[in-house]
């Protein structure tokens, strides 16, 4: 689960970490007098809020000398469709920004804190080119990067730190700064079941400061349980109206671009899917992951979800039932198009258990469904149809 | 032979009086499987399926015997099942759990480690494993096996059942089938499971499914490159997967543009693994590759 970047900061800023003050507004007046707030002659920086990097880069991060210049920066950046590097092509609408006080930068650092699944372990990763696509430095100048561990189960420990200050070149008060900042981000981390904490930058300021300019933070779904105020702080209005749907009736759907709707259990089963559509000249429209112990009710509303996504000009259902039986499935496919009135066409491959009993429920039905030996006849068959 | 269960098995349940643990209890025992017994806390002294349900794996252990355990204990108190397994000293754990959060994980590695190799975890967040004819511990449909000689090492579940069915159909039997589970932390790695067939007289050749998301099947190829002296044929899964997003397992994501289907096809390649590109020819594909 993701978080605003003004969300991030505020769970941080528990921490006792180093953060610019600033305030969430929603409208143009809101964020000149949130710049005015700051007192006279101070910088404010105008911060689109939505869940993506590259915000810069698409124009929604602006400075601003004056509390007049931030309101003409978030009139124009409210209400904007923001496209960056990790948006959709046609953007994502800006609702709100964050006012920031602005700092005079020296220069600017990257730290993130991520699970490293290979080893088990949380990895820092550092680097003195802040303020860039780390990606890019990863690509040019991986020298540029250091990366160390901490193990969760002890904590962060002193030669840690040590060893990214001497990387890093921080010495004297600005050592003890970043060893606190990286002290309370380790915290953060543990305390709030983290998957992924990213300073960039990270930022020494003119006047000794080390401060944390902007940060992203993300969740672990399956600890949410733990943190309902985190939970608290999602907003549904970033996320894909039928993936949120989905996920409510305990399906995994993540929507893609093509017309061929799937229907799958398991998430192997179902990439596994994707993959022999395309191989088979066709394109995918979604992932569908009905999951083990799918009813008929799912069944009908994963049909549902399917079918909301008006570019889909059929379906592939595509089972092999362990726990799940194919009878089962069959009836929630029969009753679904019954009830849905489904008008595209429909390729069904049933295997595993009850099978003969799901294929039979099938062909009894009555409806025109296109019956499948394999998934790889089935994939010939639905973008034969589609086509 | 085969690796990791067999005739010898005696299994528990943990969380076997709840509904997923008691069918499948039930499943693996009309299977073959030895089940001994159940762990439920707080239902210590009744009983299930003809066997004891005890309060804790220690007792369990003490009073049956057992040597393996089976878990069905949710996310929030799965961990926490894991080690006490290990804690009371069982050989084989597996945990069909899905959704453990991931920090809970870190901790069950540490102690896994600091158990010195003798509890083994397969999981979370997957099917189990089967031996054929022998031993079933987990959720997958027994009756699509058929005992033989080749190994099966696999992220998904689903995709598992596939390459079973198209082997199986071709009239090829499988030696064992080892669900390593799509979370991005877990007990097993693909190396771990490899290098047991690679040591059994009963594995000729060996199908590897993966997915997208981390390098462990990156890393599996540099093993078998040094190491398999049997045939390996592999598919990934997930490769018209959009970047960034997670495709239903916990681990199946590419992330900064790492963990791609494109990279780990290439690394199998250049070791000497055999690419499956259609999740429809496993079966064929592996026929091929171990002359049968």
């Amino acid at each position: 689960m993701n978080v605003h970047e003004y969300q991030a900061k505020e769970l941080l800023a528990k921490f006792g970490l180093n953060i610019p003050k600033g305030k969430l507004c929603h409208t143009p007046t809101e964020a000149e007098w949130a710049a005015r707030s700051f007192g006279p002659g101070k910088l404010s920086v105008v911060k689109a809020q939505i869940h993506a990097g590259g915000r810069g880069k698409g124009g929604g991060v602006k400075l601003a000398r004056s509390p007049e210049e931030a309101r003409a920066h978030a009139e124009k950046i409210i209400g904007m469709q923001l496209v960056t590097p990790q948006t959709v092509p046609q953007g994502k609408k800006v609702h709100k920004v964050l006012v920031a006080e602005g700092s005079d930068i020296d220069k600017e650092y990257y730290l993130s804190l991520v699970v490293n699944r290979e080893n088990a372990t949380l990895s820092v990763m550092a680097s003195t080119e802040g303020g860039m696509d780390i990606e890019e430095v990863a690509e040019n100048h991986p020298e540029k990067i250091i990366t160390t561990d901490i193990d969760p189960t002890v904590g962060l420990s002193g030669f840690t730190t040590r060893k990214l200050n001497e990387a890093l070149g921080f010495k004297g008060h600005l050592a003890k700064a970043f060893e606190k900042t990286l002290k309370g981000l380790t915290e953060a981390f543990l305390a709030y079941d983290c998957e992924m904490i990213e300073i960039n930058p990270l930022a020494t300021t003119k006047d000794g400061q080390l401060q944390i300019l902007d940060c992203k933070m993300s969740f672990d779904g399956n600890a949410l349980f733990r943190h309902p105020h985190i939970q608290d702080l999602r907003d549904y209005e970033e996320e894909d109206a039928r993936e949120l749907e989905a996920s409510k009736f305990g399906l995994s759907y993540v929507s893609l671009e093509g017309n061929i709707g799937c229907l799958v259990n398991g998430a192997g089963l179902a990439m596994g899917t994707m993959d022999i559509i395309k191989q088979a000249g066709g394109d995918p429209a979604n992932f569908l992951d009905v999951g083990g112990g799918a009813s008929q009710e799912t069944v009908t509303q994963a049909f549902r979800i399917i079918l909301r996504d008006t570019s889909v000009k059929g379906i592939f259902v595509n089972i092999f039932g362990g726990i799940m039986k194919c009878d089962v499935i069959a009836n929630g496919v029969v009753s679904a198009s019954k009830e849905l009135g489904v008008k595209v066409p429909l390729v069904v491959r049933l295997e595993g258990t009850n099978v003969e009993l799901g294929k039979k429920i099938l062909s009894e039905s009555g409806l025109n469904i296109t019956p499948a030996d394999s998934m790889a006849d089935g994939a010939r068959k639905i973008v034969a149809a589609v086509k | 032979m085969s690796i990791l269960v067999g005739k010898e098995t005696r299994l528990i349940t943990q969380g076997i009086t709840g509904s997923a643990g008691l069918f499948h209890s039930q499943k693996c025992a009309e299977y073959g499987t030895n089940l001994v017994g159940g762990v439920t806390p707080g239902k210590g002294g009744t009983k299930v399926l003809d066997h004891t349900v005890y309060d804790t794996v220690y007792d369990a252990r003490r009073k049956t015997g057992a040597n393996a355990t089976m878990i069905f204990v949710p996310p929030p108190f799965a961990a926490d099942a894991i080690l006490e397994a290990i804690d009371a000293g069982i050989e084989l754990i597996v945990c069909i759990t899905e959704g453990i959060p991931v920090l809970d994980m870190l901790k069950v590695k540490k102690a896994l480690a600091n158990n010195g190799g003798k509890s083994r975890l397969i999981g979370p967040n997957c099917p189990g494993v089967i031996t054929p004819g022998a031993c079933k511990i987990g959720i997958m449909p027994g009756h699509i096996h058929k005992p033989g000689r080749i190994g099966i090492v696999s992220k998904s579940g689903t995709l598992t059942y596939e390459a079973v069915g198209q082997l199986s159909a071709l009239g090829i039997g499988q030696s064992s089938c080892v669900g390593i589970g799509g979370d991005p932390i877990h007990g097993t790695s693909f190396i771990d499971v490899l290098r047991m067939f690679n040591e059994d007289r009963d594995t000729d050749a060996v199908v590897m499914i993966g997915e997208i998301g981390g390098n462990a099947e990156v890393q599996a190829a540099e093993w078998v490159k040094e190491n398999m002296s049997k045939p390996v044929v592999g598919f990934i899964a997930g490769q018209t997967a959009p970047k960034g997003k997670r495709m239903g397992h916990a681990g199946a994501i590419i992330s900064g543009g790492k963990g791609t289907a494109e990279e780990k096809y290439a690394a199998m390649a250049a070791c000497g693994i055999t690419t499956i590109m259609s999740p429809g020819d496993m079966g064929s594909v592996l026929k091929k590759v171990a002359k049968l």
